[in-house]
């Protein structure tokens, strides 16, 4: 049983991205943030160049800050950005 | 409600929000303010606020009752501006109110310090000639916002 998230970009990432956000089918039902950006990667090589090149890519899991060893899980929302520059 | 958070592409009137800082309870003795604006310098003609709508409101509130636990403040409020600001615009404001200025001043320091770093957003830069540019996180930033995990709460 597998299903979906919803992956929000910003800033620079997304304008790099040329797309704000992406719905992607999880290939199992659960997986940590890493392992989905590794089959990301692997089949899209917009995605694979801009996440190369950006240092300190930050990750939101369902718009709580967490890491890239935190799983994820269908009809979560994902979201990738640089470090925050508030105030 | 003692605690104000927005979010919004409008200015923001000082006077009122010290007014109502200044008006919550006769135990206030003092209110800390900071207004952030737009620097100028090098050809810069604004600064671009993006942010992630729903996070941001939730990271801001949760800043704020942080506060008011961790200084005991009698409300605070927190106010950043998104959209396109122009130099010497204001865009963030951090207001709190307390029975003593320690309270009140500590408290001012860290929201802002947390909120640099700890808040969804991301500031691009506009200059005369046309460039622009995402401003980069800053380190002494990133030291500020992490120097008050390892600080006691203030005593006054």
């Amino acid at each position: 049983m597998t299903g979906s998230v919803n992956i929000l970009y910003f800033a620079a990432l997304r304008e790099q991205l040329g797309r704000e956000s992406q719905r992607v089918t999880l290939p199992s039902t659960t997986m940590p943030v890493a392992a989905l950006v590794q089959e990301l990667r692997q089949h899209d090589a917009k995605l694979d160049e801009v996440f190369a090149g950006t240092p300190r890519i930050r990750v939101a899991i369902n718009q709580k800050l967490g890491g890239f060893d935190t799983c994820v899980q269908a009809g979560d929302e994902l979201a990738f950005f640089p470090p925050m520059t508030g105030g | 409600m003692s605690v104000r958070v927005l979010v919004q592409q409008a200015a923001f009137d000082t006077g009122a929000e010290t007014a109502r800082l200044s008006s919550l309870s006769e135990q206030v003795g003092g209110m800390g303010l900071f207004i952030g604006q737009v620097r100028g310098g090098d050809g810069l003609l604004s600064l671009t606020l993006e942010h992630y709508p729903g996070m941001t409101e939730t990271i801001l509130n949760q800043l704020a009752q942080e506060a008011m636990q961790r200084f005991n403040l009698l409300g605070c409020t927190l106010i950043h501006r998104v959209g396109r600001l122009e130099v010497g615009a204001p865009i963030v404001l951090v207001g709190t109110a307390a029975a003593h200025r320690a309270a009140a001043l500590s408290a001012t320091s860290f929201l802002i310090d947390r909120l640099k770093t700890g808040a969804p957003f991301w500031k691009k830069e506009e200059f005369a000639n046309g460039h622009t540019a995402w401003v980069d996180a800053r380190e002494e930033d990133e030291h500020a916002a992490a120097a008050w995990m390892h600080t006691t709460p203030s005593s006054s």
